[in-house]
């Protein structure tokens, strides 16, 4: 028996064609004669247009079309709200080109397209349009205010949805409680900032009536629906394909961006490809971001620190649109009580409308808030009561024999229960106290102090509810003339290594190399059902329907061998690419079985002429097929999730802070994780160090800065600072496999764990070096070096 | 939806002028705009598309190639401006029959890519070190500096610079 491909560090199947400069984004996909789009976009936060004038941009040479809203026909509406949700009323979206009104600084107003960009960004500078600039506020705390200027004047106060959630009788347990700590927090706003920008390509076909989008989506079939159900096309006549795609983050999986439907358009009116490659700044002006909130919290506890009730109320930036509802609002609020027993709770938040790019989730999509609200309160509790760090939470944790823990009446993201369903939290905390020696760290940072030198110590446990439904495809079909075995799946990959992972669970049932497994996916015309890549689902949902469906192939391979071996099918093992005979080297290879699985009438190859009509395999009674029985090995199957699987993990880092450069050096930063039972170690532990790196950037570095007016201030990689090799450390990752109980595979989500916790483990740890400094909370992120200067009295 | 329409222009008013470049080894000459950037002028004239574009204002280093033998940012020079010069790109790496050269191949031994978006640059800022000559700072520290012109966005660097480290050693010297 060869070795089992899952839980291996097998190399990925897909570098050598990326390492060579093969792969195929969509700005690489060769189109004929293609035309470029650029965009005039709002220079004003909210303003009234009163004129558009495009005749110098018509009159320009090598321009083809210019649009206003007046000229895009069905698709001068608001665009979809995507998950509509009681919470919200009249919820609004994004028109294509801005009609009457803009609500951003970014947001497109007129779409110039030309021979190319260079032309068709000239043309836009040519478009004049007047605005009649109106008031703003801009930070999310002004917005809320009493008598605070509107973003949309039919949404009084700024409120975009209100919603409160209840578990078990917070009122009883505040009542009994006898210590509050109560701390207010705010994360600030970040982007995905994908190295790949967005980016859309359209071809019209008119002699099939074929539209063919590529789109740089991480929901394809999703924007084949709409697309076909906007333009009023049959689906089968849009095919939407998600090729290579550079990074996503969740920032691709919104739709439609305008030019998701602009882009399509114009290729259909114009009778030429047309395709739309946003720059860096359009990706910091026109694709959502996420993080602004604001949290006051409040943890109510027995003397002993055990917390018996958690009060939480907060602030949720949601920029100038809602269209992907309230999702992000509503993970960081079921996501509250972190990994901890706190069976009360009571939570409310209110999404609010600013003038600024529309906000959905990115990498985390509220987590990262709500992990930083309860680990921060729960270092204050920690301190209010004269606790350790680690004992405070060792109290609180659920006990590795308490799962599953439900909490009753908190709703996810899916709609469904809350119920977190596996983990060895106390055995991870374990874990962290082996790794980072409190005790011996404590005599550390004392030395280091006599010496000038600030260490700290920063904690942060941290939950993801991961693997969300609705559900995923398989489909798998064994190629009867090579034998290698097609994979296919609805949701796409922007770089996760999902040909590896999925061609891991195949290649072991089927008994075939991981590079023998092909995956084909995020093309509408090769599967088209299924949902998205969002929610750390990917190994959870699809990986779970994968493996359902290879296990049906299997069975029907083994049927097959057995009938052509002349043998029992408990005889037949599957390896090497064939189906064997238990201890002898009879054989038949896949490619064989395939072949003669289908009654062929031609002998197109010496394979299949065992499968022609006159051939004795093919003697049988009745018809080559038989009734409900299907030709080849192929077979499709679904997983469809009961509810979230919940992974955990919790990050310690020792930091050094330079109270006179405040500077902070991250010494040693640890991460035990578990995310059940892992597929590809390698793979995950990739994940990790990525989502950990870009926690740093939010923690330290990254925030999207605007003015009182609205204008964004850093919105190119100059100022807004993506850190570089030299800005992140080397991390320790320490794995724990707890296996799902929920799924087939025992698999939990890993894509969005490592950037979860590292905001309040930075926090965390600098409060704690600054501490004999007075230099008080950190409550922010990111925490920059001017924060630190102001913390320690400087001006 | 509207008939589409029958004429449309195929090209700018842009002057044009002819440029003479040395690509992978291969002498091309064509005419261009002006202004088309070297990033363009490789991925869309010759269809070298390996050569990524990631900020258009030289601070990812996803377009990074190699000009006579230097890394430069594709994105902030003109193909006029190229002429007369010898690129290298990504595709100039591996040989004929796929092989990967030994960054490549570290870099896949590392894990040291996801979406594969800034590698193309990434590996051309490093070849550009390795053939340079000069003894390399192979320490964290050392690597991390010299990786410092290029983002990624999905690795954490971490296994980059393992890969970098792995490359060295099994690289011809010098």
């Amino acid at each position: 028996m060869s070795t089992r491909a899952f839980g291996s560090r097998i190399k990925r199947t897909v570098d050598p064609a990326l390492l060579r400069g093969e792969g195929a984004f969509v700005d690489d996909i060769p189109l004929a004669n293609p035309l470029h789009a650029a965009f005039v976009r709002s220079p004003y936060a909210r303003a009234r247009i009163t004129a558009i004038d495009v005749a110098a941009a018509r009159a320009h040479p090598g321009v083809v079309a210019v649009y206003t809203a007046d000229d895009i026909g069905v698709i001068d509406r608001e665009m979809p709200l995507l998950i509509p949700h009681p919470s919200m009323t009249d919820a609004r979206t994004q028109r294509p080109l801005a009609r009457d009104d803009v609500y951003y600084v970014g947001q497109t107003v007129v779409m110039v397209v030309a021979v190319d960009r260079y032309t068709a960004e000239d043309a836009a500078a040519l478009v004049e349009v007047d605005y009649d600039p109106r008031e703003v506020a801009v930070d999310i705390e002004d917005a809320v205010k009493p008598g605070a200027p509107l973003v949309h004047d039919s949404h009084a106060g700024n409120v975009a949805a209100y919603y409160e959630q209840v578990s078990g009788d917070p009122d009883a347990a505040v009542r009994a409680a006898e210590h509050v700590t109560r701390i207010k927090v705010k994360v600030e706003r970040s982007t995905a900032a994908p190295m790949e920008c967005r980016a859309v390509a359209a071809q019209f076909d008119a002699v099939s009536g074929e539209l063919t989008v590529w789109d740089g989506t991480q929901a394809p079939i999703s924007v084949r629906g709409g697309l076909a159900s906007i333009f009023g096309l049959d689906e089968d006549k849009v095919r939407v394909i998600a090729p290579n795609v550079g990074g996503g983050f969740g920032q691709k999986v919104l739709l439609f961006y305008p030019d998701e439907l602009l882009v399509p358009m114009a290729a259909m009116e114009l009778g030429r490809p047309v395709k739309y490659i946003e720059d860096r700044r359009e990706n910091f002006i026109g694709s959502t971001q996420e993080r602004t909130q604001v949290h006051a919290i409040e943890l109510y506890a027995r003397k002993n620190g055990e917390v018996i009730a958690l009060r939480d109320s907060f602030l949720h930036d949601t920029g100038a649109f809602i269209p992907y509802g309230i999702a992000v609002a509503q993970v960081a609020s079921t996501s509250i009580a972190g990994p901890y027993r706190i069976p009360n709770i009571w939570v409310e938040f209110t999404a609010v409308y600013t003038p600024t790019v529309p906000v959905t989730p990115y990498r985390g999509c509220g987590r990262p808030q709500a992990c930083f609200a309860i680990e921060r309160a729960m270092d204050q509790l920690a301190e209010e009561l004269g606790l350790d760090r680690f004992e405070v939470r060792r109290r609180n944790l659920i006990g590795d024999d308490q799962f599953p823990w439900t909490r009753e009446g908190l709703l996810f993201a899916d709609g469904l229960r809350v119920s977190l369903d596996s983990g060895q939290y106390q055995t991870a905390l374990e874990m962290i106290t082996s790794e980072l020696r409190p005790a011996d760290f404590a005599a550390e940072q004392a030395r280091a102090r006599t010496e000038g030198k600030y260490l700290g110590l920063g904690l942060a446990f941290y939950v993801e509810g991961t693997g969300l439904g609705p559900y995923e495809g398989g489909h798998i079909k064994v190629h009867p003339i090579t034998g290698k075995v097609y994979v296919n799946t609805g949701l796409t990959g922007q770089g996760q290594g999902h040909e590896t992972v999925f061609g891991q669970i195949v290649a072991d049932q089927l008994g075939v190399a991981v590079e023998d497994v092909i995956l084909v996916e995020g093309d509408t015309r090769a599967f088209d059902w299924g949902v998205a890549t969002f929610a750390s689902r990917a190994a959870v949902v699809s990986g779970n329907a994968i493996y359902k469906t290879a296990l049906i192939v299997r069975r029907q391979i083994i049927r097959a061998a057995a009938n052509m071996l002349e043998a029992s099918e408990d005889d037949i093992e599957l390896r090497d690419g064939a189906a064997w005979i238990r201890g002898t080297d009879r054989n038949a290879p896949l490619a064989a079985i395939a072949t003669a699985s289908n009654p062929l009438r031609y002998a197109f190859n010496d394979a299949a002429k065992a499968a022609t009509q006159f051939m004795p395999a093919s003697k049988h009674d009745g018809p080559p097929l038989d009734e409900g029985q299907h030709p080849g090995l192929e077979a499709t199957d679904y997983y469809s999730p009961a509810c979230a699987t919940w992974a955990y993990g919790v990050h310690g880092a020792i930091v050094e802070v330079d109270p006179d450069l405040c500077d902070v050096k991250i010494r040693r930063y640890v991460c035990i994780h578990d995310c059940g039972n892992m597929i590809n170690p390698t793979i995950v532990e990739g994940q990790v160090m990525g989502g950990i790196a870009q926690g740093l950037g939010g923690a330290m570095y990254e925030r999207i800065e605007y003015d009182p007016e609205g204008n964004p201030l850093n919105a190119n990689f100059v100022d807004f600072l993506v850190p570089y090799a030299t800005e992140v450390p080397s991390v320790e990752v320490r794995h724990l496999e707890t296996p799902s109980p929920l799924n087939p595979l025992g698999v939990k989500g890993v894509g969005e764990a490592g950037c979860i916790a590292v905001g309040a483990v930075i926090a965390s740890g600098i409060e704690d070096a600054l501490a004999p400094l007075g230099a008080g909370k950190f409550h922010n992120t990111p925490i920059t070096p001017s924060m630190i200067h102001a913390a320690l009295g400087g001006d | 939806m509207r008939r589409p329409r029958i004429a449309t222009p195929t090209v700018s008013s842009d002057p044009r002028a002819p440029v003479s470049i040395t690509v992978n080894g291969e002498r091309v000459e064509r005419e261009v705009s002006v202004r088309m950037l070297l990033s363009d002028f490789l991925r869309h004239e010759l269809g070298l598309t390996g050569t990524h574009v990631g900020c258009e204002h030289g601070v990812c280093g996803a377009c990074t190639v190699l000009i006579d033998g230097v890394a430069g940012r594709s994105c902030l020079t003109f193909a006029v401006q190229a002429s007369g010069h010898e690129v290298r790109t990504i595709e100039s790496l591996a040989s004929e029959d796929g092989a990967l050269h030994p960054v490549q191949e570290a870099f896949q031994e590392c894990h040291a890519l996801q979406c594969g978006y800034c590698t193309p640059g990434m590996i051309m800022n490093i070849v550009g070190m390795f053939e340079e000559g000069r003894p390399l700072d192979l320490s964290d520290e050392g690597i991390r500096l010299a990786l410092s012109g290029n983002l990624c966005r999905c690795t954490g660097y971490q296994n980059i610079v393992a890969a970098v480290r792995k490359a060295a050693e099994t690289m011809p010297a010098g």
